[in-house]
């Protein structure tokens, strides 16, 4: 009898799925449990984020950066605040500087708990989602001391953050700094030495550091792979060449590595916030011109001055000088960059979203290829997407 | 201004090796941003890939802008990072509705999405991309949405249907009209006539 032709199986992975983290529709074509050919569908999410922002003042836009990684909202509304305040040329405050740089770190576990605890939720570990979920829990407490959201913050604005960390809350983050690495320390022991976890991660996903240039990695992709690139380091913005941090990087580029590097990462965060800390002194928070910052609330009430600058800087918003200008920080999730084009008018002309997971998810064709069904899910989860800034 | 000179430099390096395929160069907000000719970008890039001096192996990010008051309206805008020598630079060519440009997926595998993208946001065409599909918009999606003429609104809206017991689209009803303030001031010579200077002027031909 005649060898029977066996046709390629296609399945839909998502886009709801529980290890989809979010909206993505996978079209899997597999041979039997093996990957032959990956295609994600994304978009599913897309708000329009960019065009959005051409129709809205500078001020206006930043709460959209919340909007994209919801994870780590801070960070992103750093990179857009950097790009504004490269064009037009605003100094940010020491003070203000550092207020920056701790909750970008703030932001930094934010992301990486999340991620470490889905990653093992998604191959089977459910405990460390229970315990990091804790964490964070206190890590949006000190975003709702100083902006009154815990999620979609607004905080950081061009020239500065909008207002001075409340009393006592330097020394509750410093606590924080005291009791977390304790707490991080028994979620690595449920699962880094787990022989299950090993099996599902070690070698899954491997990536060499010419693959990593090829496909546009940034961030925690590419460091797995034996890349000291870390752009606090290497082009360093605000305060971080002043702060003394480690770069963290893998030596295999595969899924367990990129775990591991994710979670050593976070106590190096935690020195960097108990630096900052150390090293605040009191002084402005923000830049004093008041044609880009508001005047204090109090001195509204008596100057006359300060209640048009009030009011003109929140419906008018200010003019940006013509030109474009790339800003990126080191987001959690690797290399963030606003791509922005002032006309000279109060919105901005073209403002583009570089983000980080979007090459990441990209590499999946590449990367799954080969591998079976079931490592998808170790792979979404170390890729760290949340398709809140891939779709925009 | 160390800064500028050492980007001023560069760019006359660039220009100088490349010759005809790139037009100029612009050293703007410490940044330095190579203008190439359009069908020229695959040398460009290749250049700029593997010359010893420049090396900038990432291409980290490739997006589209509308500017259309011009007659090739479009630009194509490419970041490039070099990790060894610590640099970015961008490059930038024109392009009009009508006319493709080269991929360089070839070159770069994480142009893929990027010209994906571009190609769903501006209707910009990419010869030889391999796979030349919508990316973020709706499957089935018609225009393309970060054109400046595009409404910010769009056409059609969608909703399920109870009755056809599925999602349909329809055109777009607005209830309030989107509120869009321009904030020209009269004083410094708004480019038009204001609505109570109409009137009078009307009123003056009666």
């Amino acid at each position: 009898m005649a060898e029977v032709d066996i046709k390629n199986y296609n399945i839909n992975f998502g886009p709801q799925h529980p290890a989809a983290h979010g909206v993505l529709r996978l079209v899997l074509e597999l041979d039997g449990e093996v990957v032959e050919r990956a295609d994600p569908h994304i978009g599913l999410l897309h708000r329009g984020t960019e065009k959005l922002i051409e129709n809205k003042t500078y001020l206006q836009a930043i709460p959209y950066f919340d909007r994209l990684d919801y994870v780590a909202p801070m960070n992103q509304e750093h990179a857009f605040c950097l790009a504004i305040e490269k064009l037009m040329a605003i100094e940010v405050p020491e003070r203000g500087s550092y207020i920056r740089v701790l909750f970008s770190e703030i932001g930094r576990i934010l992301n990486h708990i999340m991620n470490i605890c889905s990653h093992a939720t998604d191959v089977g570990a459910l405990t460390p989602m229970l315990w990091g979920f804790e964490q964070r829990e206190i890590l949006m407490e000190f975003y709702e001391a100083v902006c009154g959201a815990r999620l979609h913050a607004n905080y950081f604005r061009p020239g500065g953050v909008h207002q001075d960390l409340p009393a006592g809350l330097d020394q509750r983050i410093l606590d924080f700094c005291d009791s977390f690495p304790k707490v991080l320390k028994d979620m690595e022991s449920l699962v880094v030495g787990n022989r299950i976890f090993k099996q599902r991660n070690v070698g899954i996903g491997k990536v060499s550091f010419a693959e990593a240039c090829d496909l546009g990695f940034t961030g925690a992709m590419l460091r797995g792979c034996d890349t000291p690139w870390d752009l606090r380091r290497s082009q360093p913005y605000e305060l971080y060449n002043r702060l003394d941090f480690n770069v963290i990087v893998g030596k295999e580029g595969d899924c367990y590595d990129r775990y591991i590097l994710r979670v050593e990462e976070m106590y190096e965060s935690i020195k960097i916030m108990r630096q900052c800390i150390e090293q605040m002194k009191a002084g402005p928070v923000s830049s004093i011109d008041r044609k880009v910052t508001p005047p204090p609330r109090a001195e509204i009430k008596t100057s006359m001055e300060s209640l048009i600058h009030h009011f003109k800087l929140y419906t008018e918003g200010f003019k940006v000088p013509e030109g474009e200008v790339y800003a990126a920080v080191e987001a959690p999730k690797g290399e963030f960059g606003v791509y922005l084009v002032s006309d000279g008018s109060n919105k901005p002309y073209r403002c583009h979203v570089r983000a980080p997971g979007y090459p990441h998810l990209q590499a999946m064709s590449h990367i799954a290829k080969g591998h079976m069904l079931a490592d998808i899910p170790a792979l979404i989860g170390s890729f760290d997407i949340v398709f809140g800034e891939i779709d925009r | 201004m160390k800064l500028n000179e050492t980007l001023e430099e560069f760019g006359d390096y660039i220009v100088k090796a490349l010759g005809d395929d790139v037009s100029d160069y612009v050293v703007a907000y410490d940044e330095l941003t190579i203008l190439s000719r359009r069908d020229k970008i695959v040398e460009v890039l290749t250049f700029l890939r593997d010359d010893k001096n420049c090396k900038f192996t990432v291409l980290i990010d490739v997006c589209g802008a509308d500017y259309p008051m011009r007659a090739r309206r479009f630009d194509v805008v490419y970041h490039m990072l070099s990790m060894k020598k610590n640099f970015r630079i961008r490059v930038k060519l024109t392009t009009g509705e009508e006319t493709a440009v080269p991929s360089v997926v070839p070159l770069f595998s994480s142009a893929n999405w990027y010209e994906r993208e571009t190609w769903d946001m501006y209707g910009i065409m990419f010869a030889g991309h391999p796979d030349l599909r919508r990316l973020l918009s709706d499957y089935g999606f018609e225009g393309h949405p970060l054109r400046k003429d595009f409404p910010l609104t769009g056409y059609v809206e969608l909703r399920y249907s109870e009755e056809e017991k599925r999602v349909v689209y329809e055109p777009v009803k607005l209830v309030q009209e989107f509120r869009d303030f321009d904030f020209m001031s009269p004083w410094e010579g708004a480019k038009y006539i204001l609505p109570a200077d109409k009137q009078t002027e009307e009123g003056a031909k009666d």
